[in-house]
């Protein structure tokens, strides 16, 4: 929905938040999970937050959701803050966290009344739920019994049931086999359609993020670097291309450019030099006759538009598929 | 206008609590099967009609006494024909009394010590210690206690018709104190109340930590649930169950073994209310900070365990030092056993169960205030 100006109306707003907390039992070690964010969330806007494990992703997510309070800064949402709204806000957000066990020895369907009635919805919202995350053949299995991406589609249809505004997934589909990731992308772009939500999701896949969402935000070490959607981001650092290639006859490491103006990195799990060239024209023919210069020679050589991933490794220094191998 | 109860959210939950419970069939037998097999077994073992042996312990006033040379087992030896010898591994002697009306009684005097008595009085074993001096035969015994009481009397029978003018030792009686006649009298309102307290902090104590570190209490508070309907509606169904198991092991002593209700059935429900808010509070408290279910297990075995161990549960806390008696009685589970224990046996009321009632009202209230203001959702 428009607002009168014809703008659409921000549902989420983030003003200068900070939240730290202790460190281990020393009360004067503290670690800043979120330093001085500003965020806006608009109406029907799918958002990812990207960033590594430690970001501060969760914490955001959770202050967002007023689990957590801010240290300093406020809170919007849709225009109220958490402080005397609870009950209100609640009734307009779904969650899914990104691992909840539920109540083993309730089905699907009772588990969904149960949390229908939290909302004082009625009965028959939860058999709509149970066929909007296709989980019928499942509505009388206890949940203890349910697959990895049934439960999670449980989830998201808990997040579903009171039709919130506002829907917060916690990395809904980590752990997921391909299939099950797809059947929930599925879902979630169902209700990109048919509905007026506005999503915020965290993610360690970076397919995930471009498929869901027409908004990106990059968060490492508590600080929002990027923002902007899929195309803006691209354009602002994309003027140019990103290459790829190894050396023949030589042992690479990580300090042959070291000391010269190439910014060129030596990317493990490819085993492959990694650059990003604003003009490949003019840069281009230097590389290579620095390589001339060391008497090796080129092989395997790639260029390519680059990618989201290309920009969050040059943002962060990693991969944000490594989470994902870590965990 | 805020509703104070959302009747539809407050039945959903109890009625998710209740199937939580029925369909786990571990809950069921720990619940309401082992408490029955446990008062069948320790009921046939010490009820069942068979001769009746009533053993003695036979000590010396000083330590130097060597084993047999009691003089009053040397009495019984010349003067009654009947007693043997017990095997090598026991110092002392059996007497068997046959009577056609009141059936076989089997006396087994054991030399022993104070110590070794005072631990098989503490387990039942004896009701009656007989010290044996040179001067006097001393019988202690609890005076309220019929086993000691019918011991000594046949006993003191038994010496007093083959005493002859030489005889020269007194007797004297000297009175021990110890709860219980019937042993499962003693027992199932004990066992009751260890029921409710088992039932409550593992029930919901654990409950409460194992829905904290699987993330569903945030995941729970992240909607318009209010907090306090959730805590309410696991008391409600724990106090629920507990009548139920409760009011089945009754029936079952009732109809096994005979076990009445002497005093005030409205005091029993006095006190099972107090019991049930009291270790409700106290798993509250227990169960609102950690979301660690290893920790939690230890945290609750260390509250329980003691409690088990000293409340008189199974053998009366009166043997005790006296230091830590008065202490061991201000346990919930003591008041709560002392409590229901007093209206099965010694037929107390309302007036009489007074004081416990308040003190765990108390309890559960002050544990359940502190529990939720430190209480961890997430």
């Amino acid at each position: 929905m428009n607002n009168s100006s014809g703008r659409l109306n921000s549902v989420i707003e983030v003003k200068e938040v900070y939240k730290s907390f202790r460190k281990g039992k020393d009360p004067g070690k503290t670690v800043e999970a979120v330093k001085g964010v500003n965020l806006q969330i608009m109406e029907g806007q799918f958002a990812a937050l990207l960033g590594p494990n430690g970001a501060g992703k969760t914490t955001l997510v959770e202050m967002i959701e007023g689990i957590q309070k801010p240290d300093r800064g406020e809170i919007c949402v849709t225009g109220k803050k958490w402080k005397g709204h609870e009950d209100e806000l609640h009734k307009i957000i779904g969650l899914s966290l990104q691992e909840t066990h539920f109540i083993d020895k309730l089905n699907v369907e009772e588990t969904l009344k149960l949390f229908g009635s939290f909302y004082e919805l009625h009965k028959n919202r939860a058999n709509e739920v149970i066929n909007l995350v296709d989980l019928e053949e499942k509505r009388k299995s206890f949940t203890v019994n349910l697959s990895g991406g049934q439960r999670q589609k449980l989830a998201i249809g808990i997040a579903l049931l009171n039709t919130p505004k506002i829907l917060l997934l916690d990395e809904p589909t980590t752990g997921l086999d391909p299939n099950a990731r797809r059947e929930i992308w599925s879902i979630l772009l169902n209700l990109k359609e048919q509905f007026n939500t506005s999503l915020i999701l965290t993610t360690h896949y970076m397919e995930e993020a471009e498929q869901l969402c027409d908004y990106i935000i990059i968060i490492h070490k508590g600080e929002i670097l990027r923002e902007g959607t899929t195309m803006q981001l691209l354009e602002e650092e994309h003027a140019g291309k990103r290459i790829e290639f190894a050396l023949q006859n030589y042992k690479q490491d990580d300090n042959l450019f070291t000391g010269s103006k190439f910014n060129i990195q030596w990317d493990r799990s490819k085993e492959k030099y990694t650059a990003s060239f604003k003009n490949l024209e003019t840069e281009l023919p230097d590389l290579f006759n620095f390589i001339k210069t060391k008497g090796l020679q080129i092989k395997n050589f790639e260029s390519r538009r680059k990618t989201l991933d290309d920009l969050f490794i040059s943002l962060t220094g990693r991969h944000l598929d490594e989470e994902n191998n870590q965990n | 206008m805020k509703k104070i109860i959302r009747t539809r959210q407050f039945s959903a939950l109890l009625n998710s609590h209740a199937k939580e419970i029925l369909r786990q069939p571990a809950v069921l037998f720990w619940g309401i099967l082992f408490p029955l097999l446990m008062t069948l077994g320790l009921g046939i073992a010490f009820t069942q009609s068979r001769d009746i042996i009533r053993k003695v312990a036979v000590i010396g006033n000083d330590s130097g006494q060597e084993a047999g040379s009691f003089k009053f087992l040397k009495f019984m030896r010349e003067k009654t024909q009947k007693i043997k010898a017990l095997d090598k591994k026991h110092n002392g002697y059996q007497l068997t009394v046959k009577d056609e009306k009141l059936g076989t009684s089997v006396y087994i005097f054991e030399e022993t010590t104070w110590s070794e008595a005072a631990i098989l009085l503490k387990r039942g074993e004896i009701n009656l210690i007989i010290e044996d001096s040179s001067e006097d035969i001393k019988y202690h015994f609890d005076p309220v206690n019929p086993e000691g009481l019918i011991t000594y009397l046949n006993i003191s029978l038994i010496i007093n018709s083959k005493r002859s003018a030489e005889d020269t030792q007194h007797e004297k009686i000297e009175p021990l104190t110890l709860q219980g006649t019937r042993y499962i009298d003693f027992f199932v309102p004990g066992l009751l109340s260890m029921g409710i307290m088992m039932s409550s902090v593992w029930g919901l104590g654990y409950n409460i930590i194992e829905k904290r570190s699987r993330k569903l209490l945030r995941r729970m508070i992240a909607t318009p649930m209010k907090k306090s309907h959730f805590l309410i509606s696991l008391m409600t169904i724990r106090t629920a169950m507990n009548f139920i198991e409760g009011g089945l092991l009754f029936i079952f002593a009732y109809l096994v073994f005979g076990i009445i209700i002497q005093g005030s059935v409205l005091a029993l429900l006095f006190i099972f209310i107090a019991g049930n808010i009291a270790f409700a509070g106290v798993a509250v408290f227990t169960a609102s900070r950690t979301a660690n279910t290893e920790v939690g297990n230890g945290l609750i075995n260390a509250v329980t365990t003691p409690m088990i161990v000293l409340s008189g549960i199974f053998f009366s806390y009166q043997n005790f030092p006296d230091w830590a008696v008065s202490f061991i009685r201000l346990l919930p589970l003591s008041l709560l056993a002392d409590g229901v224990r007093a209206i099965f046996i010694e037929g107390a009321g309302l007036r009489e169960i007074a004081v416990p009632f308040l003190v765990l009202l108390a309890t559960g209230i002050v544990c359940f205030s502190i529990g939720l203001k430190i209480f961890k959702w997430h």
